[in-house]
């Protein structure tokens, strides 16, 4: 480019993203399009050429190199992204690893990607990776595939061998439901059809890969039905009350209907606000602010649409889910979710099945692992306004967060909201908590005791059960081992099955606390995130964690009813505190170190601590 | 309508909507003003992401007290036109004990000055999110860098803890103690910087076109005698040179390059076959090999 060229600049932009391992020869094609784009300056491509172990050929794979701890491994660990310009396009390319994690990279690099590259070695044909690559790039939502057959300088750039593969690919893709394939075969190390036509496949008529990448048309998201996630609330001027956020999909014009989900209030547009002056017209990827004709109630987390074709409203959904996170997924385990610009609670209902990456068949699943795929019910806290992500990427997208680690562990693609909750309305009757705690002298409450086993959890319960019965004071044990013996006998011992046991007391415990009693939970419960979820289903008014701290070497040395022995000897699997991790409360209500009191007093303390809190007049 | 968003239009959307969640979703952001040409988009950015109202942020420069005076003079005066709250953040305690890239060298001024100052000035102020201007394509080590990058309580970068960001759902939240740098510039290249100040007409500080300053060459850079402050060693005269600043920083670690742009397009020019990386005159890239990664995870920014 020169300098006169320099004016109003009409290129769009292109996200792009890689699918290969560096053995397919996918660094090498990246650094090859960086380079002959001039995306790479002198200073750093010098430090590619020449190399030795390359045929003298410059090493292009050198240049992608992010972090010093891969350089070291050799290997690259995480998503990084590219710029090149080309007189006709800009491009952000996502390079993603081959090797591991590649599900969560893939993904990553995929969620924002219009294209992508799927890299193949033509002396080697299709490998299971192929089709693992061609497995998330649709599951991803990527429409335009580009199916680059690399390495055709080791086969002689023979049309037969790039034919076959071309072949074997349609299946696949069919299969997949990628539609719109397009095939290219290429010598990334020697640039036949990367940059420009290559004389060596005479046979070859169709372009080379820049230039279909710079052709390629993108989907329009402002033909499809407007939607608008509000992001922030802006109070600038007096009286003004905008709303600030990106147009994610359709047109929108002054004076437009739309309608602000969930709630369901109508009004309409009275100024598209931008800095360069307020506009009459706007389109999607836009970043405007919007005033309303009425004075209703918008917030963050709110999606505004038209009246045509308007989204979902559930609080359960079907959904494609992504698994990112080293500890396994768990239905049952509630998690913070980002869904547009709102903010919900979620647990997965039902984990339908996982995907099985090699043959693309469905197998049946308790959890999701890193780097699986799955198909699950999700529940929310409340209703949500979305659509499917088939239908719009922007809208039907989302990312599960753990509570404890706020780490993002999950991203989710919806299918179809679910109805069932719908037809389930909640009972109201007449008599209320405080009528029947009234009668009883004393507030509802749950004591949760937590603790390793053998830690004493149940003898402290049951001592307060005794001091609090003679005080007639109305209560009742909720026992772990008690319990397991019925309503939850169906369950077992894995982090799933745990969840789900948990799930259950909580429930349980929530009904007899809702009839007034003080209900004495003495359960292991070894999950931060469980806990926390009892907390935020009873209340924090009511609920009391109780954290019955022994150590593990006590624990095992006191060994009641002899499990720790049967444990180490490989009779008792997932055995909590050896091969189950327990994770100690942070900050528990009450803290009883064993080691340090007696019974007595541990009772004493919690009574003191239900007199603090009115529990006890 | 134009048929379609172009690259600056999209890249633009994509940063305000970044300054938007910042804003929404942190009790206390701040934006790091540096005065580069980087800060001043952002800053651009930052007015349009909510107008008609300010930027519900402060800005923050941590002063080396070893900037071009061209650049303070530029800070001062933008921050009193826009009418924003700017923060000058010096680290006193290094400035007692007389720590200075002549006597201290690059690296032990950069630690104590910028990457020690500005711990002290987040913590000094309780910031929660720190907006910097930091793109992916200046240095190899930040392509993986997220646009919502976490730190520990001791501000260290941690590669460990990034999460992975999909579409545009940002996770924002924190562990005790953790802050988050923000970098809405990600995608930009210095190209696309340039391309947009000249669209929008965004002003930047005047070192950045050429002009005939002072210069000695010093161990293969060019270093501008900004003041008396320059020891100049045996046999060196300051000459006048027509030269530029593609980076701005502390005068005496900031190589200059010889240039004859004196205007946007003239600079644009010279970048489109310009073959060197922008960062090729800052000494403190300069030392082992992922000099910048370990500098990144001391708190660098």
């Amino acid at each position: 480019m020169d300098a006169t060229e320099f004016g109003p600049v009409h290129r769009d932009l292109l996200r792009l993203i890689t699918c290969g391992s560096v053995d397919d020869g996918k660094s090498t094609l990246i650094g090859r399009l960086l380079a002959d784009a001039g995306a790479i300056p002198e200073d750093q491509l010098r430090s590619a050429i020449p190399h030795a172990g390359n045929n003298g050929l410059p090493d292009y794979a050198m240049l992608l190199d992010g972090l010093q701890a891969e350089r070291e491994q050799g290997i690259t660990i995480d998503v990084g992204y590219r710029f090149f310009t080309t007189p006709r396009r800009r491009f952000i390319l996502a390079d993603t690893p081959g090797h591991e994690q590649y599900t969560r990279n893939m993904a990553t690099g995929a969620s924002a990607a219009d294209v992508a590259i799927v890299l193949v070695d033509a002396s080697k044909g299709l490998l299971p990776q192929t089709w693992r690559h061609s497995a998330i790039v649709a599951t991803m939502g990527i429409r335009r595939v580009v199916l680059a057959v690399n390495k055709m300088d080791l086969v002689d750039y023979r049309q037969g061998a790039f034919a076959d593969i071309v072949t074997a690919y349609a299946s696949m893709a069919e299969r997949l439901g990628l539609a719109d394939v397009t095939s290219i075969p290429v010598s990334a190390l020697r640039g036949d059809n990367v940059i420009a036509k290559s004389d060596a496949m005479p046979w070859y008529d169709g372009p080379a890969l820049l230039r279909f990448l710079e052709t390629v048309e993108t989907v329009d998201a402002s033909s499809k039905p407007f939607r608008f996630g509000v992001q922030w609330v802006n109070r600038g001027a007096a009286g003004l009350r905008a709303y600030a956020g990106t147009i994610l999909a359709g047109r929108l014009r002054v004076g437009d209907e739309i309608t602000v989900l969930p709630s369901g209030v109508r009004s309409a547009v009275s100024r598209i606000i931008t800095f360069g002056g307020d506009l009459e017209e706007a389109r999607a990827g836009q970043a405007v602010s919007l005033t309303l004709a009425d004075a209703v109630d918008v917030a963050r987390g709110d999606l505004l649409a038209g009246s045509e074709q308007p989204p979902h409203i559930a609080d359960q959904f079907a959904a494609d889910l992504v698994w990112l996170d080293e500890a396994p997924m768990l239905p049952g385990r509630p998690y913070v979710m980002r869904l547009g610009t709102a903010t919900y609670t979620a647990t997965v209902t039902e984990l339908k099945h996982r995907l099985d990456m090699n043959t693309g068949a469905g197998r049946a699943a308790k959890q999701l692992d890193v780097n699986q795929i799955g198909f699950a019910n999700l529940a929310l806290d409340r209703q949500a306004a979305f659509d499917a992500y088939a239908d719009n990427r922007n809208t039907g997208n989302f990312i599960l967060i753990d509570r404890v680690t706020n780490g993002t562990v999950g991203a989710g693609m919806i299918r179809f909201p679910l109805r069932r909750a719908a037809n389930l309305t909640w009972q109201s009757f007449s008599t209320d908590r405080s009528a029947r705690s009234a009668i009883k002298g004393h507030k509802p409450a749950v004591l949760w005791f937590t603790g390793l086993s053998g830690s004493g959890k149940s003898t402290v319960a049951d001592a307060i059960d005794r001091r609090l019965l003679a005080q007639g004071r109305h209560t009742y044990i909720l026992d772990g081992d008690n319990i397991r013996h019925g309503l939850n006998r169906d369950l077992g011992f894995t982090d799933t099955d745990r969840v789900e046991n948990i799930r259950r007391v909580i429930e349980v415990a929530r009904l007899l606390a809702d009839a007034g009693l003080i209900v004495l939970v003495s359960f292991i419960s070894p999950f931060r995130a469980e806990r926390q979820l009892a907390r935020e289903r009873l209340g924090a008014d009511e609920f009391l964690e109780i954290f019955v701290d022994t150590s593990l070497a006590e624990c095992e040395r006191r060994d009641p009813k002899g499990l720790y022995r049967k444990a180490r000897d490989g009779k008792i699997a997932n055995f909590t505190g050896l091969d189950s991790a327990y994770e100690p409360p942070g900050n528990p209500d009450i803290h009883l170190r064993t080691a340090e009191m007696s019974v007595e007093q541990e009772v004493d303390l919690v009574l003191q601590a239900l007199r603090q809190r009115g529990i006890l007049d | 309508m134009p048929v379609s968003l172009t690259y600056l239009e999209q890249l633009e959307a994509e940063s305000i909507h970044v300054l938007r969640e910042t804003a929404a979703v942190f009790s206390n952001p701040v934006l790091l003003y540096s005065i580069g040409k980087d800060s001043s988009v952002l800053l651009h950015l930052a007015l349009k992401a909510f107008h008609p109202a300010k930027p519900p942020f402060r800005l923050l420069h941590v002063d080396t007290t070893w900037k071009f005076r061209e650049m303070i003079a530029f800070r001062d005066r933008r921050a009193r036109e826009l009418g924003l709250e700017l923060l000058v953040h010096t680290n006193q305690e290094g400035l007692k004990a007389g720590v200075s890239p002549i006597t201290h060298g690059a690296a032990v001024h950069t630690d104590v000055m910028k990457t020690e100052a500005l711990k002290q000035a987040l913590d000094l102020y309780g910031f929660d999110a720190a907006i910097g201007g930091a793109r992916r394509d200046e240095e190899p080590s930040r392509a993986k860098e997220r646009i919502f990058s976490r730190r520990n309580a001791s501000h260290r970068w941690d590669p460990r803890r990034q999460q992975p960001e999909l579409w545009q759902l940002y996770n924002n939240r924190l562990g005790p103690g953790e802050s988050a740098r923000v970098f809405p510039l990600s995608n930009w290249t210095e190209l696309d910087v340039w391309t947009y100040i000249a669209q929008e007409k965004i002003e930047v500080v005047p070192l950045y076109f050429a002009a005939q300053r002072p210069v000695v060459e010093r161990d293969g850079m060019l270093i501008m005698v900004d003041d008396a402050r320059l020891p100049l060693r045996p046999n060196e005269v300051p000459q006048q040179r027509w030269i530029r600043f593609r980076t701005l920083g502390c005068y005496p670690l900031t190589g200059a390059v010889e240039s004859r742009a004196t205007t946007i397009q003239d600079i644009i020019a010279e970048l489109a076959d310009g073959r060197t990386s922008e960062r090729q005159g800052r000494a403190i890239d300069h030392g082992a090999g992922g000099s910048m990664e370990r500098r990144k995870a001391e708190g660098y920014f």
